[in-house]
Parts: structure tokens; sequence; C-alpha cells
């Protein structure tokens, strides 16, 4: 995309009434088209942005024990208190861990089965694409909930395996969460892929079929390099979405004891903020929207590498 | 055909166990196979549903209403306000433009989260938190939609029918709302399904602002109520009930708009 600037209306003397007229139309059409995104935007997001900045960079004084709180500009000491602060790491850790099993796993999943979908092998399509895209409309608290008593020792179908493990346990609380997200989101990935697979134009298997090539080897050497954006797409929003994680800790902080209340990032922010601390949260916030941001971009730049070979 | 019938069990009888489990006493919860229905599962069904619509003044059925007006009124509004954002940022030409976009593009990267805990403390110096509008206002925005749009609106508004339309007398914005929109059509239902399901599913941001319970949406309603289990034993029954549902309007809502969102939720990452 190019940006070409408009010429200032004084140093254009070439351009007619007429056209400067329907110019300033234009402008006036621009500006109330962009304006009410623009203003709510910058409200709800830019604001609030700016507003954790400078809240992360204030601290608390007070004259005495006694004293009076008062809001001093304190540089960057909230952030040498975040970097110092173990429980922090280890729930970005911990998140991390979380991402780097669930997110290949999930996405693994979708990338099958939209192949599978898209591939003659499969009878039903319709069937199946809805049953696995169900669980989407389980909103991620409802599904903490059900899967919460599905999880249970005592009231669970498959009691003759919580009975003997627990599942929410400290050592696998994780990885029981970890499915409950793949539960809820695989479909949802499938048909972004899936939608992609069938943008591809048949002709373009043809040739593939007449030299002779598998179903499998199609799959490999031209479908999955096409749906590559797709991928990335799901990928990135699922790295956000794992390092936000906090819908699900949260309710299973009902189910068990197992999730302290600093167990993903937002949690501590939550737990910190809650204290009250405010500058301090708000500086675990900046922190973990930034590393959110290099950590998404860092996805787009691998897979989009991996996706030009 | 194996892995898919496998893996249809496990996507599906999740929500098996939810419908059979709401056809239960809180006694036959307990005791019989979770699975499968009991003799008196209709009856049982009729007053949980009864009590779910009754329990502590009808509380349940303001939660859901609450749900469904943030989710199509706000991610009406929100859908509309994106498309006409990102078709101008298609369509025209202008200074800042690409500044514009990526700020917004920026947006989608920024986690709802990291926004929650900031815009409590920023409505708290207006007096503004625990209200409808302290869920409604911030739900407006998608820049999701901005993106989506853009891409949309680019190939499938072509700049001929614009130019047509101008010439034939029709302002910009009439344009835009006659002619546009309705190009636009599939990736307009595509955003507002996005929205709708991310406003629906939205935890944290009522949890942070909303102390009210008749102001909750009927995730944090339900949430409230599960915490409860342990005191009050009978509300278990509610929650799976409650739970059951919770989940019928978005079914619904994605079967009729199937055929819209099929083909457009591919649409971000077409290029």
């Amino acid at each position: 995309m190019t940006t070409s600037v408009l010429p200032p209306m004084a140093s254009a003397p070439a351009v007619t009434p007429r056209k400067a007229r329907k110019r300033l139309r234009n402008k006036r059409a621009i500006a109330l088209l962009i304006l009410p995104f623009g203003v709510l935007f910058t409200a709800f997001y830019l604001i609030p942005v700016i507003y954790a900045v400078v809240e992360s960079l204030q601290v608390i004084k007070r004259d005495g024990t006694f004293g009076k709180p008062r809001l001093e500009f304190g540089g960057l000491s909230q952030y040498f208190l975040v970097f110092q602060d173990s429980e922090f790491w280890g729930s970005i850790l911990r998140v991390l861990a979380f991402g780097v099993v669930q997110v290949p796993v999930m996405l693994g999943l979708a990338l099958l089965f939209a192949l599978l979908l898209d591939s003659p092998l499969v009878k039903g399509k319709k069937f199946f694409r809805l049953a696995f895209f169900a669980p989407y409309a389980v909103p991620g608290v409802i599904a903490a909930i059900m899967w919460g008593y599905l999880y249970s020792p005592s009231l669970s179908p498959f009691s003759f395996v919580t009975s003997k493990v627990d599942l929410l346990d400290g050592g696998t609380v994780l990885w029981a969460i970890a499915n409950v997200v793949t539960w809820v989101y695989v479909g949802y990935n499938m048909l972004i892929i899936y939608s992609a697979l069938l943008a591809i134009p048949a002709e373009l298997y043809e040739a593939a079929r007449l030299d002779g090539a598998s179903q499998v080897r199609i799959a490999w050497s031209i479908k999955i390099p096409l749906v590559a954006p797709a991928i990335v797409l799901t990928a990135v929003f699922s790295v956000i979405g794992t390092l936000q994680l906090i819908t699900e800790p949260q309710v299973f902080k009902q189910f068990t004891s197992s999730i302290t209340s600093t167990f993903t990032p937002n949690l501590l922010v939550y737990t910190t903020a809650a204290v009250p601390n405010l500058n301090l949260a708000a500086a675990f916030s900046v922190v973990l929207a930034i590393t959110t941001f290099i950590l998404s971009f860092a996805v787009l730049r691998l897979t989009q590498r991996r996706a030009a070979l | 055909m194996a892995i898919m019938g496998a893996f249809t069990l496990y996507f599906l009888l999740p929500i098996f166990w939810l419908l059979v489990s709401s056809t239960k006493t809180l006694g036959n919860f307990n005791s019989t196979f979770s699975l499968w229905f009991t003799p008196t599962s209709i009856t049982d069904m009729g007053n949980n549903l009864v009590n779910l619509f009754t329990y502590n003044e009808g509380v349940f059925p303001r939660w859901m209403l609450n749900s469904i007006v943030y989710a199509t009124v706000a991610g009406g509004i929100g859908t509309i306000l994106a498309a006409m954002c990102g078709y101008a940022l298609s369509k025209y030409d202008f200074p800042g433009r690409e500044l514009i976009f990526n700020t917004v593009l920026g947006g989608v990267l920024v986690p709802a989260t990291a926004l929650a805990l900031p815009l409590f403390l920023i409505f708290s110096q207006v007096q503004l938190t625990n209200t409808f509008w302290a869920v409604f206002l911030p739900s407006l925005v998608s820049p999701f939609g901005v993106y989506l749009s853009r891409i949309y609106a680019a190939s499938s508004v072509p700049d001929e029918i614009i130019e047509a339309a101008r010439i034939d007398g029709s302002g910009e914005i009439r344009t835009f709302f006659t002619v546009a929109v309705r190009l636009m059509s599939p990736a307009l239902v595509t955003i507002f399904l996005f929205q709708f399901v991310s406003i629906w599913n939205n935890f944290f941001l009522p949890l942070v602002m909303l102390r009210d319970q008749t102001l909750f949406p009927v995730t944090l309603g339900l949430y409230t109520w599960n915490s409860q289990v342990s005191q009050i034993p009978d509300i278990r029954t509610l929650v799976i009930v409650g739970a059951l549902v919770s989940i019928v309007p978005l079914l619904v809502a994605f079967l009729s708009l199937q055929r819209f969102w099929r083909n457009g939720l591919g649409a971000g990452s077409l290029k």
C-alpha cells in the first residue's frame, strides 16, 4: 500500500473550483466515516494504554507511617519491582509452557480436520463441520464450569479415570485447562483454515492428480503452503489468547486449590490491583502487553519466513 | 473417518453431558449414571427450568437479557462503525491513512484484558463503574473489524461503482450506506459474529467493572452462582441448567447465519 499525500489546497492553483469543492466534500465524508470509530478507539484503547503507562511511572509516597499518601513520579521504579518479581516471571513461564504445547496441538488438529473435510475421504462434511464447531458456542466461563464437573473425582461420568488421577492437582491442572481451551477453539480454527482451503481453485489439483500425486502429497505440497497465511493468523491469535489466559483459571479456582492467585500473568495483575497496588498492577499490564506484542510479532515473522520458502 | 468419529465424541460428549445433567434433580445428579436420562427426566427438567427462571426474583432471565443487549446492540453498532472506518481507509487517499490503519492494527494485538484495569480506573474517575455503560461502551470498539472491512472493501467494492454513484449525484456517505454496505454484507455478518461472540464471552471486563448483580452478563452471573455451590448445594442444578440455556442463543445464531460465516471466516487471511 502506498500513501499518496494530497497537495495542500493553497499551492494548487491549477485545480478548478469544481474539483476543489469535490475534494473538500470528500474530506468531510472521510471525517464522518472515520471519526465515530476513531473517537471510541481513542477513548477505550489509546487513552487506557497511555493511562496505564502513566500510572506505572508513579509511586505512592507517605510522610511518615501515618502520613497522607500522595502520588509522585517514580520513573522506572515500578518496573524494577516487576523485573525482580519471581511470581510474575513464574506466571509468564507457566503460560509460555502452556502455549508451546497447546497452540501446536490445537492448530495441528485444526489443520488435520480442515484437510480431512476438504478431501474426498470424508463423508458427511456438513455434520462434522457443525459438530466440531459447536464447542465454540460455549463461552469460556461455561466451558470451564462444565469441564470442572467432568474432571471432578466423584461427579464425572469418567470417574473411572478421575477418581484415580486428580486432574486438578497442581501438576496437571495446567494441562486440564489446556484441554478446555483446545476443546473450545479447535473447531473455530479448523473453520478458518477450511474456508481458506475452499478458496483454492480446483484446477491447481488437476495437474497434480494427472501426475499421479496422492491425496497426502497434494495436501502437503499444495494445500498447506497455500493456506499458510490462514494458519499464521490463527497462530497469532492463539499466542495472544494464551498470554492473557484468565477466564478458565479463574473458574477453576472454584474447583481446586491448586490454582494460586498468581497462576497466570492476568490473575497476578488482578490480584495486585485488588490489594490495591494500582501502580504496580499497571506496570505488570504494560510489561505483559509488550511481551504479547513482541511474541505475536515474532510468530508473524517466523511463520512468514517459513511460508515464503 | 475413524479419526473424525472419535473426535466427534470428544467435541459433543461434554455438551450431551450438560443436556443430560440439566434433566436431573440434585439427588439424581449425584447418584445416577451421568450420561443417560432418568425416567423422570422430562418433569425434572421442567422443574429445573422453572426454578432457574424464578430463583432470586428472576435474576437469570435478567442476565440473559443483559448479555443479549450487550452483544447484539454493541456488536451491531460496532460492526457499522468498523465498516465505515475500514471502507474509508480502503477507498480514500488522504494523509495519515497508513498511520491510522497501523495504529488500529496495533490495537488488534493489544490483549483486551490488559485494557480492563486502566479502563476501570478511567471509568471510576467519571463515576461510571458499575453501570451499563462500563461494559457497553468499550464493547463497541472492534479494531479487527476495521482490518477485515478494509480488506473486504478493497476486494468487493469496485472503484467504478463508487465513481458511477458519484456521477449519478449520490453523496459519499449515501454511497457507502446504499451501495457499499450491500456489497460488503458477507464481511459485515462475519464481523458482527466475531464481535457478538467476543462480547457474549467477555468475562474479565464485567468482572472488573460490575458489582450490581442486575447488570451482570450471563457468564459473570453463572460464575458467581458457581462460587456459592459449597454454601448452597441446590444452586448446582441451577448452574448446570443455566449453562445449557446460556449456550442456546449462540447455537441458534450460528446455525441461522451459517451460510454467511461459512465463507466469510477466512476473510482475514486471504490477501
